[in-house]
């Protein structure tokens, strides 16, 4: 007796209880759809982080300095000058400093902008443009000069789109807008968005109330940013003797912790959804002692005719593994649908394009699992089987 | 040549608490090939336990079954099942025929754990059902069969791997007489045709129509010998 004699007796009595076999599935399907849709979820997590990382550059560096307390004081100079220093490893450096002071169009106060003080390589660091008028150059710096580089949102909302040549006030400085940027962000901008915010030069901020709380520097190459990361902090450890006074981050490296974080979670909800999987297999199991009990008969009969025991062990087994391996071809549909309409849930309820993308490997995995535990849990119910002696099991009413 | 079925002191106990059932008590008798043998009893003398053990079904727990000449009591459940494919085509009272199965499928059951293909195992069922006259009828389901009909089907899956042993377990007894008669004119002609058929009934009139009774009572025989000789006691219907 082949194994697709069998499947095909397997399947022969699927076909003869389609509703038992169908519910019998049905913990199967939950769960592998269950499992499909959350790595799926996870998956499109994923993608939408690293996206929103890459905008904002995975090359750079976010350098805060405390130096209250230290001995020294790291002055603007200084970080242009390690940078200068380690060129092999950075390249482009902005402060930013806090700026102090409500901001003001017209007699209206703004709240939620950020407003924060830049050199003229900020954009390029960011790799923001200017979509009107000019951005901040050297000279701006040098001679803090009290001009400002506006996003979309303040542009549209406040200046009709005409914010070029206009005027806006920080605290006490009057503001001339000499540039207004694109368009950051993929929806229309919004107050406290990436397209809210203003941009002055740092040396202004900083005469005025503000401060220098960090520096962003830009690492030479993407794939050396761990290096360049060592540079700066050898640098800046060099400077002040210590470590307590400055931290350095990456952004590939918050990525990727952030990236490892969304791997755990994913795998915690995955190992919750494979208990429905397990809870399935456990319904087959129960399905299959009853058929057992009911086919005892049968199996009398297929015995005096020569079936041996490994004969009837593997037509139980098979039926228990085609009816899981049904159950999980039909939960990676249903996991796809799932997964379709989640999408579109997530855009209609968020507003964000997070696209719930099944993975090869989850979907391999899941119908893999089902499968095995059609094997597992129907090697029980079939043994019995197996086991019955001919005798009684003919005489079975 | 060996003899095809010997008993020599067969005994068969069942334990049942503290109690000893002796079901079959140092039977002892020899079929040859081509003997059409019924082996009767009231119930409860052991015949079934008798047709279990020639059947291969059961082992004796005494004494020794031979089979062709191969000692049965010896043999492992897989090497039991082997024989009860190979060697031996059974008959029951009830057909046991596998419901979900169609006519031609029930006839290969045999074949297919045999190991034999697809193709070959079709036609030869389909063969074994013309030679009971229910080849039109292979694509049926067993229920769309009237009884006789249906035991038909269970000698044409007896006689389909083409056995030495041809056991009837009351083949009749779930039939009226007028089927019952035909199914016994067709165990008469295979036996004709040259096969072992071995009978098991509680009923003389049937018995009557093989060559040879063995009859028992209380698990020992006490009759062994040709048709003619009167029945001494037992059941008579």
């Amino acid at each position: 007796m082949s194994v697709l004699d069998s499947v095909t007796m397997a399947l022969k009595n699927i076909k003869t209880s389609k509703v038992r076999t169908f519910l019998t599935m049905l913990g199967i399907i939950i769960g592998v759809a269950a499992v499909i849709v959350i790595v799926g979820l996870g998956n499109g997590l994923q993608n939408y982080v690293t996206d929103s990382f890459a905008s904002l550059g995975t090359n750079t560096l976010n350098v805060s300095v405390q130096s209250r307390g230290a001995t020294r004081t790291l002055k603007v100079d200084d970080v242009y000058a390690i940078v200068e220093d380690n060129s092999e490893y950075l390249a482009l450096c902005s402060p930013t400093a806090s700026v102090s002071g409500a901001l003001k169009i017209g007699t209206e106060t703004i709240t939620g902008s950020t407003v924060s003080g830049v050199s003229e390589d900020y954009f390029e660091i960011r790799g923001y443009e200017i979509a009107e008028g000019r951005g901040l150059v050297y000279n701006d710096i040098a001679t803090c000069a009290k001009v400002c580089v506006v996003g979309e949102y303040l542009n549209r909302a406040y200046f009709d789109g005409e914010a070029v040549g206009q005027y806006l006030r920080l605290g006490y400085l009057r503001l001339k807008i000499i540039g207004v940027m694109a368009q950051e962000s993929d929806d229309a901008p919004e107050s406290g968005g990436t397209d809210d915010c203003v941009y002055l030069p740092y040396s202004t901020a900083s005469r005025s109330s503000g401060r220098i709380t960090g520096y962003v520097i830009t690492a030479r190459d993407e794939k050396t940013v761990t290096q360049s990361k060592n540079a700066l902090e050898d640098a800046l450890f060099d400077y002040f003797d210590s470590e307590d006074y400055y931290t350095v981050i990456s952004m590939s490296e918050i990525l990727s912790v952030m990236t490892s974080m969304i791997d755990i979670m994913v795998g915690v909800l995955a190992g919750i959804a494979a208990i429905s999987l397990v809870v399935g297999g456990i319904g087959i199991m129960n399905i299959m002692l009853v058929s057992v009990t009911e086919r005892t008969r049968e199996i009398g009969i297929r015995k005096s005719l020569g079936a041996k025991e490994r004969y009837i062990l593997e037509q139980f087994i098979i039926e228990a593994a085609t009816t899981s391996a049904i159950g999980g071809v039909l939960g990676i549909g249903f996991g796809y649908v799932l997964s379709a309409a989640a999408t579109k849930v997530i855009e209609l309820a968020m507003d964000e394009a997070l696209i719930v993308t099944p993975t090869a490997s989850a979907i391999v995995l899941a119908f893999g699992i089902s499968c095995g535990i059609g094997v597992l849990f129907g090697f029980l119910p079939a043994r019995k089987a197996a086991r019955l002696n001919p005798i009684d099991a003919l005489r079975y009413e | 040549m060996c003899a095809l079925i010997e008993f020599r002191n067969v005994c068969k106990y069942y334990y049942m608490g503290d109690n000893t059932v002796v079901a079959a008590d140092h039977v002892s008798f020899t079929i040859e090939r081509g003997e059409f043998v019924a082996i009767v009893g009231q119930s409860g003398s052991g015949k079934s336990t008798c047709m279990n053990i020639i059947g291969c079904l059961d082992v004796p727990t005494e004494g020794t079954y031979l089979l062709n000449g191969a000692d049965v009591g010896t043999l492992g459940k897989n090497e039991l099942a082997e024989i009860r494919n190979e060697q031996i085509g059974f008959i029951f009272q009830q057909y046991n025929l596998l419901p979900k199965l169609n006519l031609a499928e029930n006839v290969e059951v045999p074949l297919m754990y045999a190991g034999v293909g697809k193709a070959e195992r079709r036609a030869r069922a389909r063969k074994a059902l013309a030679d009971v006259g229910l080849d039109d009828k292979w694509r049926n389901r067993p229920n769309q069969l009237s009884g006789g009909q249906q035991q038909r089907v269970s000698i044409a899956r007896a006689l389909v791997g083409d056995p030495s042993l041809i056991l009837a377990d009351e083949p009749t007894g779930a039939l009226d007489s007028k089927t019952g008669k035909e199914v016994l004119a067709i165990l008469r002609s295979l036996n004709e045709a040259g096969r072992t058929v071995v009978l098991i009934t509680h009923d003389n009139s049937i018995a009557a129509q093989a060559q040879r009774i063995i009859r028992l009572a209380d698990g020992k025989v006490i009759y062994d010998g040709p048709v003619d000789e009167p029945p001494k006691g037992g059941g008579s219907q």
